[in-house]
């Protein structure tokens, strides 16, 4: 396996890692070329595996001695059965599906717990953007033009707040990040957060 | 079919060493007596039987790093080192051996001859020792079960009761999925290449093209074709070519060959090999035939109809695999439409469905089914990058993470 350089990493790979107790079954969905999946087999002992779209990536993952498997977390999750895993992570992922709805709640069922991070398309400079320019947000961190993004269903800390009170998921944990990629570090109500947070991750579970 | 250099002396020479090696093999052998019976899922057994393998490597002192590799529909045991009937090197040479991804610097690899085969393991043209004639068609009809489970009592005999990983392309692949569904306790890890849960309907159709080839031809002699020395050169070498198209993709076929003729400049209207596709199955079909008991290639291709790994679980696939913990890393080439990746990927979700432990890859080749038996960097990167991680898991020594020089040129 090869060596991972643990402070390099995304600041929110290391708060996902923290929302997962060590030596738990996780599916890794969406799981690129197996960098979170590493750090959380190095860091939490967790028994992993993980979902990848692209097959170049999957390819990545299985030559380092990762496990995992091609496919579309639109489609290919009803494969596995119900509490399959103790977590199902989506890392920045669900703003890519065709249905998040439904992918929220496939990840509710094959997980004893969700964990879900995403961008937050309603911090204050995707708003401003809108307001001053009337153009769709580009920024560092959502970088792509409105008609190359693959990311087509954009929402806001508190749409999904709303959306996890629809599947009957409770929310266990959430964290806010900064556009480094650090905690925002203390407690605030959800608009708060939707103003200032870049991105966001959750913990749910169902009620 | 003067695309040959051999004399019709030299043939017959050939086939008998072949023959020999059918009952006398050139490597390791291990005989069970009357007393040890190889039970059949036909319902019947063979005593005394033998099987016939090669190793490589050694076994470490807690017997946890032995890797089986299974071999294919023709292969054989020698899968890293010379077959003696042709000379060739091993089949697999650059996937096993010293310092490859299967490292027998590192893993004790054992390779045995499948039941129903011709190089001395127990198949039709292994002399019975009741009668002292090759068995011919009195042998029962062997299964990809029946395969495995005397590939278990070899192993067994050699007093592992772990294997660390269990490795094999299209029927071998058939073997790796019936090991880990018949004897999970036993796979710590396995590999299955270019291969299905079931033979589907089109390849069934295509192997009895070629056993009925091979019937055809009146030499074959209702099967006694060895007691009158004889062979059914012509219809075995028949159904090696139509087999040998399926191996191949569209592709690969149209870059090697394209419309080219065979040394000459023109077509002769006539049924000589004018393409240089005809001349190369012809070559295919002959050079077959040398090294390859027709009864055999009946037998074994029957062993692949009949695979079904669904079937004793009223047809649902993951029922095979239920609280499996062994580790799975299925592989497909985008070309192979033999075993495409849909039969891979039915494998997949079926271990999804079981909560195993499973990758997947699909690599991408033109050359299709025989991928996994060529030059794939992509599969050889794979295989390593699997075998590191399970033996990690496994608390042994894996290969080496970067390849050897030879594969880093490659």
């Amino acid at each position: 396996m090869s060596q991972t350089d643990l402070s390099a990493v995304r600041g929110d790979y290391q708060i996902l890692c923290d929302f997962v107790k060590p030596g738990a079954r996780v599916l890794d969905i969406g799981c690129g070329k197996g960098e979170l999946l590493e750090l959380l087999i190095a860091t939490r002992n967790v028994d992993g595996r993980g979902i990848e779209i692209s097959q170049s990536g999957v390819n990545e993952c299985v030559s380092r001695g990762l496990p995992a498997v091609q496919g579309d977390a639109d489609k290919d999750l009803s494969a596995y059965p119900n509490d399959a895993f103790d977590y199902a992570i989506l890392s920045q992922t669900l703003q890519a599906t065709m249905d998040p709805k439904g992918v929220l709640e496939e990840l509710l069922r094959i997980g004893q717990k969700a964990v879900i991070s995403f961008p937050n398309f309603g911090h204050w400079r995707n708003r401003l953007q809108l307001l001053w320019r009337g153009r769709m947000p580009v920024t560092d961190y959502l970088p792509y033009e409105w008609y190359d993004t693959p990311n087509i269903h954009f929402c806001t800390i508190r749409d999904f707040v709303a959306l996890a009170d629809e599947v009957g998921a409770r929310v266990l944990r959430a964290e806010a990040l900064n556009e480094k990629g650090l905690p925002i570090g203390f407690n605030a109500p959800w608009w708060v957060w939707n103003l200032i947070g870049d991105q966001a991750i959750f913990l749910l579970e169902k009620k | 079919m003067s695309n040959t250099a051999k004399t019709d002396a030299q043939r017959v020479a050939a086939h008998r060493a072949a023959l020999h090696q059918a009952t006398h093999p050139a490597g390791k052998m291990m005989r069970f007596g009357m007393d040890d019976p190889l039970m059949l899922d036909a319902g019947t057994s063979i005593a005394p039987w033998q099987i016939a393998y090669e190793t490589y490597g050694e076994l470490n002192a807690d017997k946890s790093n032995a890797v089986l590799i299974c071999h294919a529909l023709t292969g054989d045991q020698y899968v890293a080192s010379t077959n003696p009937v042709t000379g060739k090197p091993g089949w697999w040479s650059m996937m096993v051996g010293p310092g490859k991804p299967v490292d027998t610097n590192r893993f004790f690899v054992i390779c045995s001859n499948v039941l129903g085969g011709c190089y001395g393991t127990t198949g039709p043209a292994t002399i019975n020792p009741e009668t002292e004639k090759p068995y011919g068609l009195d042998l029962p009809i062997v299964t990809i079960g029946d395969m495995v489970r005397a590939q278990r009592k070899l192993v067994e005999a050699l007093g592992i009761s772990s294997l660390f990983a269990v490795i094999g392309g299209s029927m071998g692949g058939m073997q790796v999925l019936q090991w880990a569904a018949a004897y999970p306790e036993m796979v710590f890890s396995c590999v299955p290449i270019a291969t299905g849960p079931r033979h589907s309907s089109q390849n069934i159709a295509f192997h009895e093209v070629g056993r009925q080839a091979v019937m055809a031809d009146p030499n074959w002699c209702a099967g006694k074709y060895l007691e009158q020395d004889l062979r059914p050169t012509k219809g075995l070498s028949v159904a090696r070519m139509a087999a040998h198209i399926t191996y191949m993709s569209d592709e690969s076929l149209h870059n090697k060959f394209g419309r080219n003729l065979q040394d000459r400049s023109k077509v002769t209207f006539g049924f000589e090999a004018d393409f240089q596709i005809e001349s190369y199955l012809r070559h295919q079909g002959m050079t077959f035939v040398d090294r390859f008991d027709a009864n055999s290639y009946l037998y074994v291709t029957r062993a692949m109809d009949y695979f079904d790994l669904a079937a004793p679980h009223d047809g649902l696939l993951a029922g095979a695999f239920m609280q499996t913990n062994t580790r799975f890393c299925v592989m497909s080439f985008t070309t192979d439409w033999l075993f495409p990746t849909s039969e891979s990927k039915s494998v997949v979700h079926a271990l999804n469905a079981a909560g195993a432990n499973v990758s997947f890859v699909e690599i991408d080749s033109s050359r299709g089914h025989d991928a996994f038996l060529l030059d794939e960097p992509e599969m050889f990167k794979t295989m390593r990058g699997f075998l590191i991680g399970a033996a990690n898991a496994r608390g042994i020594a894996g290969p080496d993470a970067n390849p050897t020089e030879q594969e880093a040129q490659q």
